[in-house]
């Protein structure tokens, strides 16, 4: 009688590189810094902004840019357990977030939005990560479920992640079990909030007051 | 054949005393785990394999269950059989059910029960580089690795 031994077929995953939770850490706090910037626009409004009166224009790039990325939210099409029906809810027609400029969008190298909806696996992490990494920077989470957010009543399980901002960093919670369509959809009112003042803060969204601004 | 044929028999070829409640409930030891697999199947005609788990009883060892049925004449046999403290390896039944495969391997994955005679005993639920047999009572749900708490 032998024991076979395991072999790995899935590449190493991606959360590998971490050695420790101190260094993962790390990452995320250098991340916050540069996160959901692109170098494009900023080398743009840098330039702009060292003509005469060039301030002015900056600002009102900074505005219109974001008004054009608060208004064209596309989700990734991304469903993990029965969270999803309500995120389908929400996008289908009686509720219907395309009037907000959210189209639920199959190709994660095209969307702007991750909605983690459901319990996210140890062994599913890597490839929700994955998929994160695939999006184009500015992107946004929204942690939606009690899953999402911190295990919810799976928390003691074996196999579960205690919340998805562990794997990505996330910016709006949405609490419920499952939470509602309007739920989710005060929810993303709130995310399109964050994206309006992200640039001219400089910092996450989470750090900054969208009423403040 | 009714349960209280298969009592009988099961008392004159075993000199097991089976239980019956929802079904026949039968304690076997671990050397005769494959002969009364085979018995049940043969002689009880039960050939539907429904399932297969383990029991972790802490210091006292693990415990192998699993249902197996003849749907034509409603008999239900559960087998049982006691591992010692510490020890992990039992027969297959993998010989006499091709049910059994999978949820051996299930077994194993979750409470590291080596079944000896499995053709293709890995991982079937964990993936493969899990540490440890998450259904054992000793198990440590939060302990922590990286990046994950």
């Amino acid at each position: 009688m032998e024991v076979k031994k395991p072999i790995p077929q899935i590449p190493a995953p991606v959360w590998t590189e971490f050695k420790d939770l101190q260094e993962w850490e790390k990452y995320h706090q250098s991340r916050a810094e540069d996160d959901k910037t692109s170098n494009a626009l900023a080398s743009i409004a840098d330039a702009i902004h060292h003509m005469p009166g060039g301030w002015i224009v900056t600002t009102s790039t900074e505005k219109i840019f974001n008004w054009a990325r608060k208004s064209s939210i596309w989700p990734v099409t991304f469903g993990l357990a029965c969270c999803a029906i309500e995120m389908m809810a929400t996008f289908a027609s009686r509720f219907d977030v395309e009037r907000f400029g959210m189209v639920p969008w199959a190709s994660p190298r095209h969307s702007d939005l991750m909605i983690v909806s459901g319990t996210v696996t140890i062994k599913m992490a890597p490839m929700l990560k994955r998929i994160y990494d695939q999006m184009p920077d500015p992107k946004w989470v929204v942690s939606m479920g009690s899953c999402a957010n911190s295990g919810g009543p799976f928390r003691h399980g074996y196999h579960v992640v205690k919340g998805v901002d562990r794997v990505v960093p996330v910016d709006v919670y949405v609490p419920g079990c499952p939470p509602t369509p309007d739920s989710l959809m005060y929810g993303l009112l709130k995310l399109q909030d964050q994206v309006k003042v992200f640039q001219q803060t400089g910092k996450r969204s989470a750090s900054s007051d969208p009423r403040g601004a | 054949m009714t349960p209280a044929d298969a009592r009988v028999l099961i008392k004159e070829r075993f000199g097991l005393e089976a239980v019956a409640d929802a079904g026949l409930t039968v304690s076997v030891p671990l050397e005769r785990w494959q002969d009364f697999g085979r018995f049940v199947r043969d002689e009880l005609g039960c050939r539907y394999f429904n399932w297969l788990s383990a029991v972790d009883w802490k210091d006292q060892g693990l415990e192998v269950v699993c249902r197996i049925e003849n749907l034509e004449t409603a008999l239900v046999v559960f087998m049982r059989t006691r591992l010692a403290a510490g020890q992990t390896a039992c027969p297959t039944l993998t010989g006499l059910y091709r049910g059994a495969d999978w949820m051996e391997r299930e077994c194993y994955d979750m409470f590291g029960v080596v079944f000896e005679g499995h053709p293709d005993l890995r991982r079937i639920l964990l993936s493969d580089d899990w540490v440890g047999y998450p259904l054992r009572k000793d198990y440590a749900v939060d302990t922590a690795f990286a990046p994950y708490r």
